[in-house]
């Protein structure tokens, strides 16, 4: 008994001198991170996780880069011939809101949310690159002459905006998909990536 | 849930166990104005179109707590036999419907759009007019809207005149 214990307490001292010596481990060694660098990686995150929702097929349907609203996952045309019209909200007598009102409708599955109509061709997204739909967002002279204060209310205050999040069934009664981050994220990743600069990353 | 609204000119209040219950369901089954049709019950062929605050409104898809306080106009309301409305009178005209089922809805949508624009031109027509017709009745539905517009700005030329 007393032998096995010797040899645990050599083993513990030599295992101890070890971390004691590996340069590894030694404290100057360690790689401080800059702030600015370390905010660039956490605002490269913020983006990426931002962009999971603005780039979601979803919310690019009310983007098009034509005058056709698109519904469903692919994108498909709106039903109906419906297109933009002179104020983004459909013809003069038959309008989004002939059938879109301010909350989705359960009994018909048509949704609905505060607003709703295309977003201006100015911020065309669909077919663009994150990159892309990032510096078309934060061009005044494209987003609405909205600042970054405005960019931040309205991706995560405006209804129609978070109706990604709420976006009822559909016609068959079968939930619509969802933007694979949560609400709580992708609004605290908006409000992180503003905060470090609104920095589109580079590729790599 | 009581609501409250105003229908061809009439108040009237209805109690509803669900206030997300269609409009359309409310006109017909609850004050049984049965002229105002349910086709698809999804927002998709515009039998239900009725006018809220002079809108045109698929009343299938439209939660009757909406209509609190607004007014209504169905195609009870929009005119009768012996006073139609210049829609109405182009339809008799034209003698538009087939089996009639999707007209009220088309009627309804032409007000609508003649509101806007007093004399549409076809492409104003295929724009705003999108209902559906099983029976296909749309060459002679065209032809009435367009008469329809005439008729609208003989009846009423003063109001042409501002408008021009
Ligand atoms: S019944 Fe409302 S649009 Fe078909
Ligand atoms: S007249 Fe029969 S559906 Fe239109």
């Amino acid at each position: 008994m007393k032998k096995t214990h010797s040899y645990f307490v050599v083993s513990f001292l030599v295992v101890g001198m070890l971390f004691a010596t590996t340069p590894y481990f030694s404290k100057n060694e360690y790689t401080t991170i800059d702030k600015v660098v370390l905010d660039s990686i956490q605002a490269k995150d913020a983006f990426n996780t931002m962009m999971k929702v603005i780039s979601h097929d979803r919310c690019v349907n009310c983007h098009p880069s034509d005058n056709r609203p698109k519904q469903g996952d692919q994108g498909n045309q709106h039903h109906f011939d419906i297109a933009r019209g002179g104020a983004n909200t459909g013809f003069e007598a038959t309008k989004c809101t002939t059938c879109h009102q301010s909350e989705n409708n359960v009994y018909s599955g048509v949704p609905g949310a505060a607003n709703w109509s295309l977003a201006p061709k100015t911020m065309a997204w669909q077919g663009l690159t994150n990159k892309e739909i990032a510096k078309a967002m934060l061009d005044r002279t494209k987003n609405g002459n909205r600042s970054h204060k405005d960019l931040i209310h309205h991706l995560t205050e405006d209804k129609l905006v978070l109706w990604a999040f709420n976006p009822g069934v559909n016609q068959d009664g079968v939930q619509r998909t969802k933007p694979t981050v949560s609400e709580e994220e992708y609004k605290a990743a908006v409000k992180e990536w503003f905060e470090k600069g609104a920095i589109i990353p580079e590729d790599k | 849930m009581q609501v409250s609204f105003f229908i061809n000119g009439e108040s009237k209040s209805v109690e509803v166990a669900d206030e997300n219950t269609p409009l359309l369901w409310v006109v017909r089954d609850i004050l049984d104005l049965k002229g105002t049709k349910f086709g698809c019950g999804k927002a998709a062929c515009g039998a239900c179109t009725l006018h809220v605050d002079g809108e045109a409104i698929r009343s299938c898809s439209y939660a009757v707590k909406f209509a609190k306080g607004k007014q209504i106009t169905t195609i009870e309301g929009l005119g009768n036999e012996e006073n139609p409305h210049p829609v109405q009178q182009a339809w008799i005209e034209e003698v538009v419907p087939q089996c009639g089922y999707c007209q009220p809805g088309f009627m309804m949508a032409t007000a609508a759009l003649l509101d806007k624009i007093p004399n549409p031109t076809d492409e104003d027509i295929d724009k705003n007019i999108i209902n559906v017709c099983r029976c296909a009745t749309y060459y002679r539905m065209r032809k009435a809207i367009h008469r329809a517009a005439e008729l609208k700005t003989e009846a009423n030329p003063i109001t042409e005149i501002e408008n021009s």
